[in-house]
């Protein structure tokens, strides 16, 4: 125990990992602690990366020069963009992984991340010398010092699975658990509670009758998740599709009583947007059938993960209902499903920053946080490293990222604002400005900030500027170049003739293809696809965009009206209980923060706004 | 809240000596050149001017007023600020009002607005703190909470039901956009365009039925019609008892709209004798009758009169609407028997004279019970209910740029500014109540 790191981070799951990588980049000593270095990067359910708000979060860790994007670009082996027939704002990449291929190469990754040492060990407690955290014991004793731990424990502190009425301590099938570190944080005051998720059983291939089953395949061109990425060489699979029927619906009526989640054996909430089959049969008791996706593990391997039918029945009744869908019949289950429970810290003990607000140095990131999905969790880690990183380097600086930046901004915010009252997933509607926060221009919206906190390299920075200065000189030469009336007219196009039309202003025009500009302006031609469509969009959303920056100024006065961390909140006048136990819950570092705050009322805004000026 | 300039009524709506309005924004004095005969350039600070202040379109004169224009950053809220002292006559208010939300750039100011703007700026710090809180609440009640409960919740219900189906409709297309893999029917999206439709309707016939407040400045207007000779500009006459129609005892005699305004237990009303209801075959005349069923149409009231000796009231069938706001009336009754007296009162008819002046008060009370019913308390909140028009139109101009054949995430957007402009009214709209919305419709979750 000679070693004095910066940062210690706690888990090697999917916060862990960019957790540990971002603090590295930072240029903080860092040490990852896991109890098996061989599942560091596991995806623990569904074989998946991205779709819709979490494909957009992978492109803003890319942005951020993180690992996950250019990791499932290596892995993956089927890639869809969703939504490609609505507006780019709505599209979300999402791909399935090769499970052991995304292990190796984010196991890889890390291998190669400088400053970063890796050590086996399973944490048990904390090191506290003179009321100051100071670093981690471990299971044998021994103890690792560093000025920051960032904790991202994912389902294993204190986690419970269930089968059935058959309960396992564990945080993952065939894992231990994680005992020694709720009672410090208890002890410390912060408010703990308990959540549930589950994982649907896995299937072999090889028994499936795929002949009679409907297929997906992924897209002809399949696009990359990182911006660095130039293109996707993987050979891409097909998932399967089958559905339940009104046999399956009766069996699992039928065992009812027998499900951990309906006895009341599971105490914690689980997430509405991925409801275990049971669930589904119970508030959509009209439907029939569901859907159920088949999906491949990887190359290699004969496992399929039946993504739609996650439970907690018994194994017997699985085995009974899941032989009763088409293509399944003779198919043989090589796990059985199970639910989880475990705990989380009320993200409310939070700052922007993902501290702990009660203890100095402590950071959080990934399901602890309340929150579900690996591309959450990954943000979240990213964000929780780099402010680790800077303040065991006393920088003075904090890395925070708003609402008008980014979707880990409006993630961040919902959750320490708001708090949880089921686990947080990412979705485009969560966005108020979502017409400006899209996948493709990530880069454009993050790269600079990175850089300058220090989490994103010369490389990428290099090629961030490059793709800039073309965009930005691109769009000067949209915006100059004037059409004649003739020449839109021959496109087929009506145009109201009065004042100059700019090359511009007929991309904004509905239904305008790139073949059309092409044929209007030739020069067009030797644009890059990704420079042309940043124009293109900037066009076709006008008005609207203006529309978003607007309120962003408005957003953005009252983000900078700061409020001192030191702020008595029972001295200011015409607060009532209520509105004080708010603000000295949640302690609000702005004001725009403090009116997002769950039931303050705008009175109590002004009131604090008032005593701050004051002050 | 956003950069215009605002303006709102600083004292209490209602009748008052003085009563005061307050402008306040960047382009605060551009009132000067919009409802004055002054340019706002050679209006100088700090010093009250006694002028006439205009309608914005007729340049009518309003009322004549005192004011004073504050440059920035010497006002209350540190921008230019002018301060209108008018009479305090609900007319001249409302039309004042009418007047400035009509400026471009200008908007009717929210709750606590004043204050809000007038903290940015740093022109609050000598207020004591709690003393501010106390204000901006009196300015929220009085502008919200007030004005919702006085209306006995009615009107409350009828945004928030709109908005809970904007809500609702939101969640279909956000189903429709965050969970492509799930099979939500895509027909429930397009179903969605003719509800939208539906609520424009709703709410533009809202707007519509809110004219009451025109109504009370311009006045309520009430048609006299029936046929030839029953006597429509005598009865007009004996309400206004001065002599604003041709009365004769020829057949047709009165071919134009003629209008006289009077005032009715404090409701001011036109009303209008019309050409006799007949077919004609003098053109001059038949647009007379063309341009009565027009007034007819567009009247808050009907009277519909006849002659109680021969003419039967069955004769205005086809023009009785199934609303409430009409009154069958059967003049000269003292020319017919008791048994023909019998027979019309059955059927719902008022009998009067016109010309004995025999009970024209039953006319006179039958509108006023209409017009006070139309004009519900809720009028009294003058304010809140022009804050509630804006924030209704911009709705409206929200939902009409609504159409599926656009990027989804546009409609969306749409949709989503709609229930926000309607949320100003009766409170916010969370994601969470969309989510909700979606989780409790679809099953989502593959």
């Amino acid at each position: 125990m000679s070693d004095l790191y910066d940062v210690i981070v706690v888990g090697g799951g999917h916060a862990g990992c960019e957790a540990c990588a971002a603090a590295a980049r930072t240029g903080a000593k860092t040490l990852l602690l896991t109890h098996k270095k061989s599942t560091i990067g596991e995806m623990s359910c569904n074989p998946a990366i991205g779709g819709l708000g979490k494909g957009h979060l992978v492109r803003e860790i890319d942005a951020l020069d993180g690992l996950m994007a250019k990791v499932i670009d290596k892995a993956g082996i089927q890639f869809r963009m969703l939504n490609l027939s609505k507006g780019p704002a709505v599209r979300g990449p999402r791909a399935q992984a090769d499970r052991s291929l995304y292990r190796k190469y984010m196991q890889q990754a890390l291998a190669e991340t400088e400053n970063l040492t890796i050590e086996e060990a399973a944490v048990e407690g904390f090191v506290i010398i003179n009321d100051k955290l100071s670093g981690v014991v471990l299971a044998d004793g021994q103890k690792r010092l560093a000025k920051a731990v960032v904790l991202t424990t994912g389902t294993f502190l204190n986690g419970v699975m269930f089968t059935g009425h058959q309960t396992t301590i564990g945080g993952r099938i065939g894992e231990i658990s994680c005992t020694g570190i709720t009672p410090y944080l208890k002890q410390m005051g912060l408010k703990l509670g308990r959540l549930k998720t589950g994982t649907p059983s896995r299937l072999n291939a090889d028994t499936i009758d795929w002949n009679v089953l409907e297929r997906q395949s992924g897209d002809e061109n399949p696009q990359a998740f990182s911006f660095l990425t130039d293109k996707i060489t993987n050979r891409q699979i097909d998932c399967g599709i089958t559905s339940t029927n009104e046999r399956t619906h009766k069996i699992i009526r039928d065992n009812f009583n027998k499900c951990a989640l309906f006895s009341g054996l599971i105490t914690g909430k689980g997430p509405r947007y991925c409801p275990s089959i049971e669930d589904k049969l119970v508030r959509f008791a009209d439907r029939t059938s569901h859907q159920i996706f088949l999906e491949p593990e990887g190359y290699d391997t004969n496992v399929i993960y039946p993504n739609g039918i996650s439970t907690s029945l018994p194994a017997d009744v699985q085995s009974d209902f899941i032989h009763t869908m088409k293509g399944l019949e003779k198919v043989e289950i090589l796990q059985f499903a199970y639910a989880i429970e475990y705990d989380f810290v009320d993200p409310q003990e939070l700052s922007h920053c993902l501290g702990v607000k009660k203890i100095e140095g402590l950071y959080l990131a990934g399901q602890i946080n309340g929150t579900t999905g690996y591309e959450e969790a990954g943000a979240q880690g990213l964000v929780a490293g780099v402010n680790a990183a800077l303040y065991a380097k006393n920088s003075g600086k904090e890395f925070y990222i708003d609402r008008s930046q980014a979707y880990i901004g409006v993630m961040i915010d919902d959750l320490i604002t708001k708090g949880i009252d089921e686990p947080y997933r990412m979705f485009t509607s969560r966005s108020e400005y979502r017409l400006l926060l899209r996948a493709d221009n990530a880069d454009a919206r993050l790269t600079e900030l990175g850089y300058k906190i220090g989490c994103v390299g010369d490389e990428r920075y290099m090629i961030y500027k490059e793709k800039m200065e073309k965009i930005q000189s691109f769009n000067n030469y949209c915006r100059n170049k004037t059409v004649s009336y003739a020449d839109i007219e021959n496109q087929g196009l009506s145009v109201k003739h009065s004042g100059k039309k700019s090359l511009k202003d007929v991309m904004s025009y509905p239904n305008v293809s790139r073949e059309t500009i092409e044929n209007i302006d030739s020069e067009i031609k030797n644009i890059d696809d990704k420079i042309y469509e940043q124009i293109e969009i900037d066009a076709k959303y006008s008005g609207y965009l203006k529309r978003e920056y607007e309120d962003i100024e408005v957003f953005k006065r009252d983000e900078n009206m700061k409020i001192r961390d030191d702020i008595d909140y029972s001295k200011i006048g015409g607060l009532s209980t209520e509105m004080v136990q708010r603000f000295t819950r949640v302690k609000p570092k702005t004001i725009g923060e403090a009116s997002r705050i769950t039931g303050v009322t705008p009175a109590a805004v002004t009131a604090l706004l008032g005593y701050i000026k004051n002050a | 809240m956003d950069n215009k300039t605002i303006y709102a009524l600083s004292t209490v709506f209602g009748k008052s000596g003085v009563a005061v309005f307050r402008i306040s924004g960047s382009s605060a004095f551009k009132f000067f050149d919009a409802m004055t005969n002054f340019k706002s350039s050679e209006i100088e600070s700090r010093k009250m001017y006694y002028m006439p202040v205009l309608d914005i379109d007729s340049r009518e004169t309003l009322d004549k007023c005192l004011v004073v224009a504050f440059k920035a950053p010497c006002s209350f809220t540190g921008e230019n600020t002018v301060e209108i002292n008018c009479h305090g006559s609900k007319a001249v208010i409302r039309s004042i009002s009418e007047s400035l939300s009509e400026i471009a750039d200008f908007r009717m100011a929210e709750a606590g607005e004043f204050s809000r703007r007038s903290f940015y700026n740093g022109k609050m710090d000598l207020t004591e703190a709690d003393g501010l809180a106390d204000l901006i609440d009196a300015e929220t009640r009085l502008q919200q909470e007030v004005a919702l409960k006085q209306m006995g919740g009615t009107l409350f219900n009828l945004y928030e039901n709109w908005r809970e189906r904007l809500v609702s409709l939101l969640s279909y297309v956000e189903a429709y956009i965050d969970f492509p893999d799930e099979d939500i029917p895509q027909d429930t999206v397009f179903k969605i365009e003719n509800n939208v439709f539906k609520i424009i309707e709703e709410i533009e016939e809202h707007l519509q039925i809110n004219k009451v407040e025109e109504r009370l400045r311009d006045g309520f207007q009430v048609v006299i019609s029936g046929p030839t000779n029953a006597g429509k500009s005598s009865l007009i006459n004996t309400i206004v008892r001065r002599n604003v129609a041709i009365v004769s005892d020829v057949a047709g005699t009165t071919r134009d709209v003629i209008e006289a305004c009077v005032d009715i237990k404090g409701f001011p009303v036109i009303f209008s004798d019309t050409a006799g209801l007949r077919e004609s075959d003098d053109s001059i005349e038949k647009i007379g009758i063309d341009l009565a069923r027009k007034k007819i149409a567009d009247a808050d009231f009907n009277i519909f009169l006849f002659d109680a000796e021969n003419t039967e009231p069955e004769v205005f069938a086809d023009y009785l609407s199934n609303k409430n706001n009409y009154l069958l009336v059967a003049n000269k009754s003292d020319k017919i028997s008791e048994s023909r007296r019998k027979e019309l009162l059955e059927k719902g008819c008022i009998l009067i004279s016109a010309k004995n002046n025999d009970n024209v008060e039953a006319i006179i009370n039958a509108l006023y019970n209409c017009f006070n019913d139309m004009y519900s308390p809720s009028c009294a909140c003058l304010i809140t209910r022009q804050r509630y028009k804006e924030a209704l139109s911009e709705c409206l101009s929200n939902l009409r740029r609504f159409n599926l054949s656009k990027e989804i995430e546009l409609s969306a957007e749409d949709l989503r500014l709609a229930c926000r402009e309607i949320g100003k009214i009766t409170g916010r709209v969370e994601v969470d109540e969309i989510l909700d919305k979606i989780f409790s419709s679809f099953c989502i979750g593959k």
